[in-house]
This record gives structure tokens, sequence and C-alpha cells, in this order.
């Protein structure tokens, strides 16, 4: 989990695996080959002659003494796993080395049996439900809880220092007991998590002593009335980074500035849209250290007149010499704008994604960031400030344009020029979302000739099955060409008028391509056949509203034991064809579900999620999820 | 079901639905109600107003893929033609934007419009009550101007306290008054109901006034046991039988 420094970005794409060249390889337990030629029982421990089956005790003795020891420098997980299938003796070594566990889906394994083969973890990451539950296509309480995590690992960890979680079911019964199990916790990430209030928050950070690193991104927090910021212990903290700018209560800011002022450590501190630019000043003056900051309203409180308190905000900023990573803009008063043009310069990352503001009011900064890497906007900015962009940001690797207003038929500020005109000046990059209602084919291709950098090509047009709004045509072409072009291209989600074509272009070319976004495409079952018939790599794929069948379902069969999951919704599926595969892949859990909660049962669903898992059907499913399992 | 494709082509789709809301106003038709709600998922009372409309979501999506394998000669003639495409109903979930972004752009509409009508100091925009529920160690606070109905409400309450279902509460998503044996029903099981102290320090069944007047006079909730709300029902029955 150590952040890349050439991509300075959010907590949030700290768990995107696409920066990370190597593919995730999630815990196979499978037959372990042992070795030919030699006998290699490789007891661990010290002392010759403790091995019982072996020819030659000495020589394997410091083989793996040294092999632990090199080991521990480790840190891929894909390299780890190939590790551990060399033989046992391998096996052993790079399960008693391994620190980090990450867990892609938290219903492959169960705490059990990875608590059992990894015994010595200090951090675990854990992902939970599936991306297109970001998007209400899944009704709550689906599952992904921590409950079960947490208490294994309370008895199997009690060292354990970091918990990253995305998109988990967490209550504040769990952070409790997370709070009490682990002595000395030190880091807890929660990106896309929701189920517990503050009280939680209050636990935690009363009880977790040598807490660095609290960061909520994008997480729901429930309001309890307790003032979880008063919770922190009186003494000097060791906290390093704290990010609470997704928490919509109220806090208390002379509990803030008290903790700011007893935290010398603090690097990172994004606040919520509850904190004012008064506010902000004062915490800027006591910690000038900062790296990332998170402003919060950057507006004045409610009450206040401009002019009642004009504070030197250009001389706070000044000060924050080593200010790299920007973002908040929660209610941004744009006269205040120019007081962060002291750090311009030496901005990575700028999130300005909750600013509503245009070209003009964005050029005055842009131009001054030209050593920016990464880069959250929103569209209001219009084609002519993606224009501005392009012209300064020469270093830039991530872009993303969301929209002010994320209707089908609304105005599109944004189109395929701005596309273009990144393409032509930000010639680094390597990843992009984009959000626009207008696209055509040349701009895309355009972009997959200039940027021959992309990982992660994610555009949305977002009016359905748009074409190419000059040609008239698909946008097959378009998409064609950037997995033709972008040769290390990882990550893809598509948009607009697409055929089979385009799926076909994506199964030839794709080799790479692990995570695919489909929605409203193809024509046929033949588009979904290219895919998985061609992408080697694919890992996870998510579909909604196109209209692939049983056929297409069957002809990946051969593939999904290696992928982490399969989403369909609202295609062209029948339980039959899930029954098919649900009989012929016995690893593979394959739930169907229904998106309303009181539907009545009948035969027909609304969801395929399928997944491979060593455990077998879970045990916590909802009424509306029903798991397929031959033979029951 | 081809005359329904037809008719889509040619009429305004939200003719053809049905939804609630006032007619003739509002824009928003099926999935995406623009509440300025912040905390919460919302994605289940959107679906439940789903239910009401007359196109259902499956149809919606056969008639998109209708138009879309059907006749692409046809669409590209209609991109062609400079006016735009008849307006769609919003679909669930997409474009793709998470909900937490969705409210905070929504919410900054409406501040926005208040800054520009009102001089100074903020209204009520908020109506924050404490939650409790009988045996749960945590209250939650709910802004009960999230909430445009006693469903959503209940919605957010059965995702703060997992013991609390929805189960009694009918279609309307609330207790039904009128209908005596029902209500004693739910107030003799073991199911947890939701009640509320009044302006007047009254503890009433929630449900028992239009949700308008509820906002307004309810302070504080508490959800309790069937059972221990027995009390509270003939007050609630009398009032809904003296308006109507």
């Amino acid at each position: 989990m150590s952040e890349d420094p050439s991509i300075p970005s959010s907590s949030s794409s700290q768990m995107s695996e696409d920066d990370d060249r190597s593919p995730p390889l999630d815990l196979i337990d499978g037959p372990i080959p042992s070795s030919k030629s030699r006998n290699c029982s490789g007891v661990s421990g010290s002392g010759v002659g403790t091995s019982v089956e072996n020819t030659v005790p000495y020589p394997d003795q410091v083989l793996e003494n040294v092999l632990e020891n090199v080991l521990c420098f480790l840190t891929s997980r894909r390299d780890r796993s190939s590790a551990s299938l060399v033989c046992k003796s391998w096996y052993r070594a790079e399960a008693l080395t391994r620190s980090e566990l990450f867990i892609g889906n938290c219903y492959a394994v169960s705490p059990r049996r990875a608590t059992a083969r990894f015994t010595r973890v200090r951090a675990v990451t854990i992902k939970g439900k599936p991306r297109f539950a970001d998007f209400n296509l899944m009704p709550a309480n689906w599952g992904a809880h921590l409950a079960p995590w947490v208490s294994s690992m309370a008895k199997a960890y009690p060292w354990l220092e970091k918990l990253c979680l995305k998109r988990m079911s967490v209550t504040d019964d769990d952070l409790a007991l997370l709070a009490e199990s682990f002595a000395g916790f030190k880091e807890l990430v929660l990106v896309c998590c929701d189920g517990f209030g503050t009280s939680g928050l209050a636990v935690v950070v009363s009880k977790c002593r040598q807490l660095r690193v609290l960061d909520l991104t994008e997480t729901e927090v429930m309001d309890d009335d307790v003032d979880w910021i008063c919770c922190f212990p009186e003494s000097q903290t060791f906290l390093e980074s704290l990010m609470f700018d997704c928490v919509e209560c109220h806090i208390n800011f002379e509990a803030l500035e008290k903790l700011v002022a007893r935290s010398p450590s603090l690097k990172k501190l994004r606040l919520n849209r509850h904190v004012s630019i008064g506010q902000l000043y004062r915490l800027m003056v006591r910690a000038p250290q900062l790296t990332h900051l998170g402003t919060g309203s950057f507006n004045l409180s409610e009450g206040m007149a401009q002019g009642d308190q004009e504070l030197d905000y250009v001389s706070a900023f000044a000060a924050c010499k080593s200010l790299v990573c920007l973002s908040g803009f929660r209610e941004i008063l744009l006269d205040y704008i120019p007081a962060i043009y002291p750090v311009c310069s030496n901005l990575t990352s700028l999130n300005l994604s909750y600013a509503n503001i245009t070209a003009e009011q964005l050029k005055p900064v842009i131009s001054q960031c030209h050593k920016l890497q990464s880069f959250w906007v929103l569209d209001s900015i219009c084609d002519e400030g993606l224009k501005a962009v392009a012209t300064t940001c020469k270093e830039l690797r991530e872009l993303r344009v969301f929209p002010v207003n994320a209707q089908e038929d609304a105005e599109g500020p944004v189109s395929e020029v701005g596309l273009e005109a990144i393409s032509e000046g930000c010639r680094k990059l390597r990843s992009i979302l984009y959000f626009c209602q207008r696209m055509t084919n040349a701009a895309v291709i355009a972009m997959s000739k200039n940027c021959s950098e992309l990982v992660v090509f994610r555009l949305c047009i977002m009016g359905r099955r748009r074409p190419d709004h000059v040609t008239g045509e698909p946008m097959d072409e378009g998409f064609g060409a950037i997995v033709m072009n972008c040769k290390k291209l990882t990550r893809l989600a598509v948009s607009g008028l697409l055929t089979d074509r385009a799926f076909s272009y994506i199964g030839k070319y794709g080799k790479l391509v692990r995570t695919l976004s489909v929605a409203f495409a193809g024509d046929s079952d033949l588009g979904l056949k290219y895919v998985l018939e061609g992408c080697h790599k694919l890992q996870k794929l998510e579909i909604r509203d196109s209209p692939f069948g049983d056929t297409a379902l069957c002809s990946g069969l051969h593939h999904y034991y290696n992928m982490r999951f399969l989403w369909m919704s609202s295609c062209s599926l029948t339980r039959q064809g899930c029954w098919a595969i649900a009989r012929e892949l016995p690893r593979l859990v394959v739930e169907v579900m229904k998106s309303n909660e009181g539907e009545e049962e009948g035969d027909n669903f609304d969801t395929l999620y399928m997944y491979r898992s060593l455990e077998g059907p879970r045990d916590d499913i909802p009424q509306f999820v029903e798991i397929l399992r031959p033979g029951i | 079901m081809t005359s329904m494709l037809g008719v889509e082509r040619d009429l305004n789709l939200r003719e053809t639905e049905l939804c609630l809301g006032l007619p003739g106003g509002g824009t928003t038709t099926v999935a995406e109600p623009e509440t300025a709600k912040t905390t919460g998922k919302r994605g289940f009372s959107e679906t439940v107003d789903l239910k009401l409309n007359l196109q259902s979501k499956e149809d919606l999506n056969d008639n998109v893929k209708n138009i879309a394998s059907k006749d692409k000669n046809n669409l590209l003639s209609c991109t062609k033609d400079p006016s735009k495409p008849p307006a769609k109903a919003q679909v669930v979930g997409w474009p793709p934007v998470r909900s937490y972004r969705k409210n905070i752009m929504s919410q900054k509409n409406t501040s926005e419009e208040k800054t520009e009508k009102a001089s100074g100091g903020g209204g009520g925009s908020a109506a924050f009550v404490k939650v409790c529920m009988d045996g749960a160690p945590y209250l939650r606070k709910v802004d009960l101007k999230m909430y445009k109905s006693y469903q959503e409400l209940s919605n957010a309450l059965s995702k703060m306290f997992s013991s609390f279902t929805t189960g009694y509460y009918g279609t309307q998503g609330m207790i039904d008054f009128m209908n005596e044996s029902k209500l004693m029903d739910l107030l003799n099981s073991s199911e947890y109901v939701p009640t509320y102290e009044d302006k007047d320090g009254d503890w009433m069944l929630v449900g028992d006034v239009p949700w308008g007047m509820f906002v307004d006079s309810c302070k504080r909730l508490r959800i309790m046991k069937g059972s221990e709300a027995i009390g509270l029902a003939p007050k609630a029955m009398e009032k809904c039988k003296g308006r109507s």
C-alpha cells in the first residue's frame, strides 16, 4: 500500500489497482507442486536435525533462512504468489514473511482461512461490494460485513497496525472491537464504506493511542451527536493524516484546533464542509508543515459577511511551503481563489471537483500549476478550461472531469474539443475519467495516438447509446483505437453507441485489460463472447443493460476462475443460463438478485453477480439474494 | 409491445408515466428525485417510486434495447437532425456518478439559490432530531428535511437500525390508522414502531398526521416495541378519524 510518489493522489486511488503494474492475484489455495529433484521438506526454524523427511538438512536450512530474509523485501502480490507456488518450503516461507494482506473480494476467502495461512500480518486491505453498488444498482444490506474479519483478526493479529477497507459495511461495534483488540493500531483507511456513526469514530480515536492515520474518503458517517474530535487523547498525538472531508456532521472546531496544535507530525489534513475559511486560516497557521490540505468550505461561516474579518489568507498559504496536494473548496467563494496562488507552482495534485467555476475563473490558477500531475474538476470549466489545462499542465498523469449536472439530456459544457485539447497538451496522461454529452471517434482516436501511456481510459457519454455526434456513426472506431494504440491499457469503461464490432476490437487488442465496464452497449451475444474469449487478463467485468444472454455467458466458462467477479444486470440472461454456469463451475459463487427489496419471489431476476471463492456460498445473504447451488 | 415502441418514438415519455408529485409540475420523473440529502443512501426510496409508474424499469430497458437493435438507420437520421432527441426518463444509476457526489451537487444548487434570495442569516433549512431505539446503544440524528415522505424516513431508519424493519407498513410506508385490527396486530407484535415527541411534549405514533405537519412538530424520535406503544394508538386513530 505504499504510495507511488510520482502520482500523489487521494487515498481512494491507493485502492485502485491500476497504478500497480502487477495484476492482483487473490489467495488461491491450489495444489502445491512439490519439487521433483529435491525433497524440500523445509522445516523452518532453528536447529539442524529438526527436519523429519529429507536427506540433506543443512543446505536446505541455509537456503530457507536466506529465502525468508529475501522474501521480506518482496512486496508485489503477484511475485509473492508466484514464489509461494514453487514448493512447500517456499510456500511456508512466503506465508511467514507476508506482512501485508490484500483481500480483493471479502467473500473469496474466509477470515479463518486467511489468518491460518498468513500468521504474521501487520496490514490488511479488504474490498467488499462490487463497484456498481455505488450507483444504487444493489439494495442496501447485501453484505460485505467487516464483523467476521475483525473478530478473526482480533485473535490472529493482535499486533495489527493497519486496516484499509473499500465498500465494506462497518458498524460501530466493529470499530469498538477494533479499537479494543489492536494495541498498536496505527492506520485506518475507509473508502466508500458505511454503516457506522460518529460514535464508532469516537471509540477508535480515544482508544487507539498510536493512531497515525485516520482517512475517510467518500464514506458515509451517521451523525450520533457525539463529539468525536474531542475524544482524541489530551497528550501529543502521532497523527500524520486526518481526512474527514466526507463526514457531514458538524465538528467542534475549538477541539480540532487544539488537536492540530498537539499533532506535530500532521502532514495531511482534509476538513469537511462545515469548516469555514476563517477557521481554515487558524488551522493553517498552526500547521504550515502540511503537504496535503482539504480546505473545507472555503467560504465564510454563516452569518458573517465579507470584510468582517479580513485575514491574510495569502500569507497562510505562502507559509505552507510543502503543500503539494490541495482539495476541498466545497462552497467556494470566488473572491478567495487568489489566496492559493502562492502554492500553485508546487502543486502535484489539485481537486476542484466540488467547485462550480468557469474557465475564466480557472485560468489564473491553472496557468501556474506547471507541476500538476493529478487534476479533478467539474465540467463547468468547459472545453476552454480544458484547453487552459492542456496549455500548462505538461506533467499531467491523471484527469477526472465530473458533470455538474448528471443527467442524460442536460447541456454539455465539455465535448470532443476538450478531450482533443488534453490529448495534444498532456502527452504523459495515464488515467482519464471524462463525462460528456457529445463525443466523436476522431477525438478518441487522437487521444489513443497522443497519449500512448494510457493505463486507464474511462469515457462516459452520458446519453445512452449516443453515436459520434458529427458522423452519426457508432463509437466503435474510437474505442477500438484506444485498445489498439494504448499498449499499457488495463482499465476501460465504454459508452455511447457501440456495436459488437467495438467488442471484437477489445477482445482482439485489449490483451492487458483487467477491468472492463460496459453499459447500454452491444448488439448480440457475440459482443460478450469476443471479450471473454479475447481478454486473457480480464479480472473484473461489470455489465449493465446490454443484450448479452446465456450463450455469451457460457463462452466464458474457461476463464471465470481467473476472474475476481462478473456482474451482469438487466441483460438477457435466464435462470437456466446461470444454473448452467453454477453446475459447471462449483468453485464459483453464483448470486442472482432482484434490485427491489420487496419484490415477490419469481423466476426472473435483475442481476447476476458471480465470483470465485474457496468457501462456497456465504451464510449472510439477505432476502433478495439467491445463491444457485447445484446439488441442493 | 411494438405499439409501445411506436408511441415512445413520438411522444414524450413523461406523458405516459404515472408519477408521484403534483400533476403538471416537477421535472423529476422516475428514479432521480432531487432531494438535497447528504446522509444515507436514497437508492431504494427511488425504486419504490418506480413501482407506481406505468412503465416499469424492465419495459424501459426493453424499449431502449429495441431501439438500438432494430433501427440503427433511424437512429443515425435522428442524430443528424439538429434538434435534440426526445427527453428520456432517468434510469437508476445512470450516469454513473456516485450518490455522494450527486447529493452534494444538488445541495449546492439549492444553497446557491438561497444566497441569491436571502440577504443574510440562514433560514432553518435543516430539522435535526435525535433518534433512539430501545435496546440500541447508539443514538442517531436525522434531518427530517432530507425526506419527503414517511416511507423515505422509514427506509432511512431501517438502515440505521438493522432490527427495525418496515414490513408492517403496507404500500404507503406508514401505519394505516384507519384499519383498527391491522393496527392492533402491529402493536401487539414484537415489531418495532416509530414514535415521536411533538411540540406539546406528547408521544405519538409516527404517521398520524400529514408528513409536512409531522416535520414541523416532531422534536424527537423513539423506536419502541409495538407492545409498548399500544397506549398511543387511540389518540392516533382519533386524529385520523377526525381528519377524514
